[in-house]
């Protein structure tokens, strides 16, 4: 039978020659949770009265929320973790080496792999060719205790993108075209394969970017191809053995297929409070904006922050207008560092804060005010997603946000580009 | 058969809505977590729930994070069960995990305050209030089971694994 990408992982990992529809149980290649969920985690985790987990080498913790912490109380639920972690044999990420999306791309997901995460974004690791989704603390504290879990193979929607992209249109600006386009349900219970010649042309920073925002879809998982691309990056990373190739068969049944010509898009964002909110850079224009933040698992990587400080090279943020950026791990921040890219953000009147999560979720380091709006290079915009439920947030990519930075009201890049 | 009046919402009520992330550093302190469910979307929320209301919502009820603190804020409110058009994944997994049922059904149909009553194996909601006679989607049998046993928590502590229905 012609198989999807993500029945072809399923049916592998499980050992079973699953269709979509099918309930497959399968053993988990890496399970990880967070400062956010990992008290939780652990709780549930001991409420079964397991003391440890099922196996340490494919488990890990980060500390990438509140990172530092911002209160005693997020501490303590710290000081949780790390004692879990010594107890039971288990790598913990700590505090300033970055967002796990991140990290996980970095040092340990694999094509073919199934990776679970007790949180939503865990899908990211799909630009590399997995199948990873996430769940939550109970779920995920099961995987740790029992090594395995329980999937339905989902129905995928196959997503074919064509072209090259315009000046100052990048991936991002697809990603939130492709949900305005079938809403934030649009893929619940689905997989998003994303395929055509645009994917096999970007890197896997990019593609982290389209499998990152499938959630935002409703989407169990985003799944990229894995190629020499995907190949040249674990390379790069002491995991070329780990290489192997994934693509869907010719034939594979989809739910739908949806084509995009990304040559016709032009920068898009989305308005306050959903994701599928989206319009035109160009219909916005105007929006005056009191907070810009360049940061998230969403687009907080190193190629991200070049298109970033391309455009704020030289120029001063507005005076009404703050810019926060957070490198999405240790390893992009000193990379940043080394290639001077933090020097033009603090020149342009920005300021860096340590990798992590910083201020998506709404916790620390740039909660708006009342009224306030506030455009940002993450994945989430709903009410009182940035801390405060009377404050508006705009989605866009890196590019969208530096420009408007420096006009103080939400920009097209291709103005400055 | 579980009874409970119903507390109506609308669409795309988010995890975000249901628990904001304000309350970040409240979340391993359930009572004062629980004191802030669903804040941003109805403030008077935990002062008119009683036991074994059901929250009634429209599409894509539960989307975004994976926080399991939504449906677990819900709970320890002593909501008895969610219904909506349509449910976010995560959620879904996540409130069956905690014992909690998730019934999609056509929610235009019920009313704020009406009265619910739910036949689970039946597959059927009942509103005592305007009659209105509806069915839900089927859940799936693995869940079922987990839902069965008050949770995946207390699946686990009998069963020691986890296993598909044969
Ligand atoms: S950066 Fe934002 S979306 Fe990503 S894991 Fe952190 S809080 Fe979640």
């Amino acid at each position: 039978m012609a198989k999807t990408m993500a029945e072809k992982i399923l049916s592998d990992r499980s050992g079973v020659d699953a269709k979509a529809g099918d309930l497959v149980i399968a053993p988990v290649d890496l399970v990880f949770a967070t400062d956010s969920s990992g008290p939780l985690t652990i709780r549930q985790l001991r409420e079964t009265g397991f003391q440890g987990v099922a196996d340490p080498r494919r488990t890990v913790f980060f500390l990438d929320h509140a990172a530092p912490s911002p209160r005693l109380e997020l501490s303590n639920d710290h000081v949780i973790v790390r004692e879990f972690v010594r107890q039971s044999g288990v790598p913990l990420r700590e505090v300033g080496e970055g967002i796990c999306h991140q990290l996980v791309a970095e040092d340990y997901a694999n094509p073919g792999e199934l990776i679970v995460g007790a949180d939503s974004h865990s899908v990211t690791a799909g630009g590399l060719g997995a199948f990873a989704t996430g769940m939550g603390a109970t779920d995920v504290a099961m995987v740790m205790a029992l090594g395995k879990t329980w999937f339905r193979v989902p129905e995928s929607i196959q997503v074919v993108c064509r072209g090259t992209f315009g000046k100052g249109v990048y991936t991002k600006d697809a990603i939130l075209y492709l949900i305005g386009h079938i809403g934030a349900d649009g893929a619940t219970y689905q997989a998003l394969e994303f395929t055509g010649e645009t994917v096999a042309a970007m890197t896997v920073a990019q593609r982290l970017t389209l499998a990152n925002l499938s959630v935002e879809a409703g989407a169990k998982a985003g799944i990229c191809p894995s190629d020499g691309v995907t190949r040249g990056f674990l390379e790069a990373r002491g995991r070329g053995a780990k290489y192997r190739p994934l693509a869907a068969d010719a034939g594979a049944r989809y739910s739908r297929v949806v084509d995009i010509d990304v040559s016709r898009l032009e920068p898009m964002v989305a308005r306050p409070h959903t994701v599928d909110n989206v319009a035109p850079v160009r219909e916005l224009k105007g929006t005056r904006v009191q907070q810009v933040f360049i940061g998230s698992c969403t687009n907080a990587r190193l190629e991200d922050l070049e298109i970033a400080a391309a455009i704020l090279k030289g120029k001063k943020r507005h005076p009404d207008t703050r810019l926060i950026v957070v490198p999405a791990s240790k390893e992009t921040f000193m990379q940043a560092m080394k290639k001077g890219y933090l020097e033009i953000f603090m020149e342009a009147g920005g300021l860096i804060a340590p990798p992590g999560c910083g201020a998506c979720f709404g916790g620390h380091l740039g909660i708006l005010g009342d009224g306030e709006v506030c455009l940002s290079s993450q994945n989430r915009n709903f009410k009182g997603r940035m801390g405060n439920p009377e404050s508006f947030v705009y989605l866009s990519s890196p590019a969208t946000a530096a420009a408007s930075a420096i006009a103080g009201e939400i920009t097209d890049p291709r103005e400055v580009l | 058969m579980i009874k409970g009046r119903a507390i109506k919402y609308g669409d795309n009520i988010s995890t975000d809505l249901i628990i904001a992330g304000r309350y970040f550093h409240l979340r391993s302190n359930f009572p004062e977590l629980k004191k802030h469910a669903l804040e941003d979307a109805d403030p008077t929320f935990v002062t008119r729930v009683r036991s074994g209301d059901f929250v009634v919502g429209g599409q894509n009820f539960g989307l975004g994070s994976s926080r399991e603190h939504a449906p677990l804020v819900l709970k320890l409110n002593g909501v008895g069960g969610i219904l909506a058009k349509s449910v976010a994944r995560i959620f879904y997994r996540n409130a069956i995990n905690l014992g909690l049922p998730v019934l999609i059904c056509d929610t235009d149909r019920i009313n704020e305050g009406d009265e619910l009553e739910v036949d689970l194996a039946g597959g059927t909601v009942t509103d005592l209030t305007n009659g209105a006679r509806l069915t839900f989607g089927k859940i799936p049998d693995v869940m079922l089971r987990i839902l069965n046993e008050g949770g995946l928590i207390p699946y686990v502590k009998k069963y020691r694994d986890i296993a598909l229905p044969s």
